[in-house]
């Protein structure tokens, strides 16, 4: 960490500490304080599309009194409305139920793991170098395959520091930022249009690898050409690491401890049960500096930690915030999460992953008879239920017809339970891959999975 | 009603970022305040508070639009963030514009009776726990219930480099409901909402009592549901509760940023019939009190009523300001943003399917075999392949023009061109559906949707059953 970042999180701890030395007698205090900006560039046609350069900041104060909570927020750090968002979360206190579990995490006595999250090269990298890095990616692209159009060539990169304390005695920093590449492609083969994408992140514009993207994006698009509407039947289906990131995102919301605390959880009965074939054990570890949601400390300024969720197909414990867990009478797992100054804290899983096996895509691949390759799922906020289980998403892919990839298809769905599917792991592949989202991908091969065509 | 920021101020930002040259330069000025309550669990949680106050800056360069946002509204503050968009945007050149405001002749207006900034906390939580009670009250299967209240108050700003000044107030109230039921077959979940651009005496009207008890009725019949089919066939959806459909199998397509990068399958086919005769589909921002209506577009231009099929010809796309700027065109008020951070795009307003002529009953009647969809969830559209999914909340079979057991959740998934083609009855009950969020890019925005019952000849139904 620099001195010129340490100070700016001086200033907004000095912010936050302000807030929360004004709590009255019996008052619990929160004041969570943070400011953070991104660039985003994009390239169209050789030409820069638009530009955007932003910067936001913005307080949000939770109150505690007589085991009722309120909060409000303010998109500025203005001293004025700082006061006024005071005022008002205090005000909102009044209207709130009596809830016995209510109140803020106290420090538990575990210290954060310290990781670098910060790098200088990105904070100081040249908007000249951003755009030539957007537009040679769209080069690269258009430069894979005669049949590709790019449809949007795109640099982003963002940076983020917070500060939160609170009457309980919390009092925690950080501040990190990132960047990635990704481009969005059109095939054309006369007859139709397929897309694709690809993308490639880092926390370094040196980490970023434009020739990955191109080539994936361009990939995706053209091996969907010619792709037909397969006939319905049961097969095993091999997800793509992107697919599967998405996947876990999905079973991430049945291990929440406010889900489970609340009856909405599938396995709110199931802890120390095996809820999952042997090859599944799924580890959140937001201290693994290689997930894209690495952090030191959880929505709530308790320290982000390693949990092992399910090992070896049983179900050893749900995550949670300190609400969840003085409800379920345990203690937080560090997975408070925070959707910024303008929201309270829920919980959620910070960082995702199975672990992997040994063999490679292609490898798993061969092993499959009769199957499906899913390049990409769309749907899965409207057709896959965590609290019921049911599962079905629109898909596209490749089929698998004796261990070979064979023709294309498209305007399909898979269907199962999501209990179904953890039961029905065949293999976790080696190629764990991070994505910038709050679960790695990794290929994985589930079996008897309903595809759905004509 | 004052300005969210001052007319000269405008005026001396605007010139600033033409300045250097530019071809065009705008200022969106937004100041929201919002309430929300949150139920759950037979508590309410909380009550929430918030503001939102800022400016985003657009200069727009040849090819090349710059934007900078800022929360600080003071003169300097909004100089500084002109001056960040137009560097971004700039490609050379010089020269001085000078730019003169004329306040648009549309003035800000709504009917809000009620603007519930003056209503009391206590008035909205209660409408949490009446909903609380009726759900619980439907069935002992019920084992919980989440109710969610918001309001925002927003007052908007545009002022551009060609001299137009534009303001206006909205005004929205929502309501969410979810319900979960305990059974045999494991847990099921109900869900309703309702939302409106209008003050708190929506509420003086709509039933909060009877929609909490359909979120629960929907998780309680889903008990006793079984496996949804698998493969194609007939899909019969209720009114009101289809119009993602449309949403999906054709307005994204027809937004022209999609059309004009030869994203959509519905480029280059404006006059040709691309539906059913029987569909016509209207995108009207302008419909009272529905939940996408806006009096400007968030780039200052009056919404309209846009005819987008006809008959099941393509009439036109709908359009942003600057593309319709650039093509010589009038906009169709249909450039929309999140907020005062984000860039405006062409957006859906209420987007919604006029009604036929075939009695509902005979719809379902007439169908040997096939899905009945009562209530539609979210859904996902690929514009370039026309591919889309839209998922079922609450479906049932049809069996010999009858509807019987209840089906558990599946996604649909169609192909928009086809699907459309393929409608072959459309029913005289036109009503809207609940309130929707549409994303697009990043960005949420909120839409209405809308449609008589009517009948797609054949659809794949995701599920798991032969």
């Amino acid at each position: 960490m620099t001195d010129a970042s340490a100070g700016a999180n001086a200033e907004l701890q000095a912010l936050a500490d302000k807030v929360v030395a004004q709590a009255g007698p019996g008052e619990q205090l929160e004041a969570y304080v943070s400011r953070g900006g991104h660039t985003e560039v994009r390239v169209y046609q050789g030409e820069v599309e638009h530009f955007v350069s932003a910067q936001s900041e913005g307080i949000g104060v939770r109150v505690i009194r007589d085991g009722r909570t309120g909060f409000a927020y303010a998109g500025t750090l203005d001293p004025s409305a700082v006061d006024e968002v005071l005022a008002e979360a205090r005000d909102n206190v009044t209207f709130g139920t009596v809830d016995e579990w209510a109140g803020l995490a106290e420090p538990d006595g575990v210290a954060p793991t310290r990781q670098t999250l910060w790098n200088d090269d990105l904070a100081s990298y040249a908007t000249e170098a951003k755009i030539a890095m957007a537009k040679e990616l769209e080069r690269l692209t258009l430069a894979t395959d005669a049949r590709i159009r790019v449809d949007d060539a795109n640099y982003a990169d963002a940076w983020g520091e917070v500060a939160v304390s609170t009457t309980t005695g919390i009092r925690e920093t950080g501040q990190e930022n990132g960047c990635y590449v990704q481009v969005s492609t059109l095939a054309d083969d006369g007859d139709e249009t397929q897309t694709g994408f690809g993308f490639s992140v880092g926390r370094n514009p040196d980490d970023l690898d434009l020739g990955r993207a191109s080539v994936d994006a361009a990939d995706r698009a053209t091996r969907l050409l010619g792709a037909t509407k397969p006939p319905s039947k049961r097969l095993t289906v091999v997800l793509d690491p992107f697919v599967t990131a998405q996947f876990l995102g999905v079973i991430s919301s049945t291990l929440n401890g406010e889900s489970v605390v609340k009856g909405r959880s599938l396995f709110r009965d199931r802890l120390g049960e095996q809820v999952a074939a042997d090859a599944v054990t799924l580890v959140d570890d937001p201290t693994d500096v290689h997930a894209y949601t690495a952090t030191d400390v959880d929505g709530e300024g308790l320290a982000a930690r390693r949990n092992v969720l399910i090992e070896e197909g049983a179900l050893l414990q749900f995550v949670h915030s300190s609400y969840s867990a003085r409800r379920a009478g345990t203690t937080s797992t560090g997975n408070a999460t925070r959707g910024g100054f303008a929201g309270t804290p829920g919980v959620g899983c910070l960082a995702l992953a199975l672990r992997p096996g040994t063999r490679s895509q292609a490898e798993l691949v061969a092993g499959v008879d009769d199957g499906l390759l899913v390049q990409s799922v769309s749907g899965l906020h409207s057709g896959v239920n965590p609290i019921s289980g049911d599962f079905s998403t629109g898909a596209s892919g490749m089929l698998i017809n004796g261990g070979e990839l064979g023709a294309p298809v498209r305007e399909l769905t898979i269907a199962s339970t999501l209990q179904r599917m953890l039961l029905d792991v065949l293999e976790v592949g080696g190629d764990v891959d991070w994505l910038p989202m709050r679960a790695a991908g990794v290929t994985l091969v589930i079996g008897d999975v309903m595809m759905s065509g004509a | 009603m004052p300005l969210v920021i001052d007319h000269d101020i405008c005026e001396r930002v605007l010139s600033t970022a033409m300045r250097t040259g530019v071809d065009f330069a705008e200022i969106y000025g937004e100041d929201k305040r919002s309430t929300s309550a949150g139920l759950d669990d037979g508590r309410v949680e909380q009550v929430n508070s918030g503001r939102e106050r800022g400016a985003g800056i657009r200069v727009v360069a040849g090819e090349t639009t710059g934007f900078a946002h800022t929360s600080d509204l003071t003169e300097s503050g909004l100089i500084a963030a002109a001056e960040a968009a137009a560097a971004a945007a700039r490609q050379g050149g010089g020269g001085t514009r000078t730019v003169a405001l004329t306040r648009s002749s549309h003035q800000p207006s709504n009917d809000v009776q009620r603007y519930p900034d003056t209503i009391s906390k206590s008035a909205k939580v209660e409408l949490l726990t009446r909903i609380d009670e009726a759900a619980r009250a439907a069935g002992a299967a019920i084992v919980q219930v989440s109710a969610g209240y918001g309001d925002s108050r927003k007052r908007v700003l545009v002022a551009n480099s060609d001299g137009l000044l534009a303001d206006d107030e909205v005004v929205r109230c929502l309501l969410r409901i979810s319900a979960v039921a305990d059974g045999d077959t494991g847990l099921q979940t109900g869900y309703e909402s309702m939302g409106h651009t209008i003050g708190f005496e929506v509420f003086d009207t709509v039933d909060v009592e009877s929609l909490a008890g359909d979120a629960a009725r929907q998780a309680i019949t889903k008990l006793q549901a079984r496996a949804a089919p698998s493969g194609s066939m007939p899909v019969v959806i209720k009114h009101g509760t289809g119009g993602v459909l449309f949403h999906e199998a054709c307005g994204h397509g027809l937004e022209a940023d999609h059309v004009a990068k030869g994203a959509s399958v519905y480029a280059g086919k404006t006059g040709e019939l691309v539906a059913s005769p029987l569909v016509t589909v209207v995108d009207d921002g302008t419909m009272a009190g529905e939940w996408g209506t806006l009096t400007i577009d968030d780039e200052g231009h009056p919404t309209q009523r846009n005819t987008l099929i006809e008959d099941g010809v393509l009439t036109d796309y709908m359009w942003d300001f600057l593309r319709s700027r650039k093509d010589g065109r009038s906009p169709s008020g249909n450039g929309r943003r999140q907020s005062y951070m984000h860039l405006p795009m062409v957006r859906m307003t209420n987007t919604f399917v006029l009604d036929g002529e075939s009695a509902p009953d005979d719809i379902v009647r007439s169908t040997e075999k096939g899905v009945y969809v009562a209530r539609l969830g979210g859904g996902q559209v690929n514009t370039a392949s026309g591919d889309f999914v839209f998922g079922m909340t609450e479906a049932y079979l049809i069996e010999e023009g009858e509807i019987t057991a209840p089906l558990r959740e599946a996604n649909l998934i169609g192909n928009g061109p086809q699907a459309l083609r393929d409608i072959d009855a459309v029913g005289s009950d036109f009503a809207m559906g609940g309130p929707g969020t549409c994303g697009k890019d990043g960005q949420g925005v909120p839409v209405g949707t809308g449609q008589p019952t009517l009948r797609v000849s054949a659809m794949t139904i995701g599920g798991t059953a032969a």
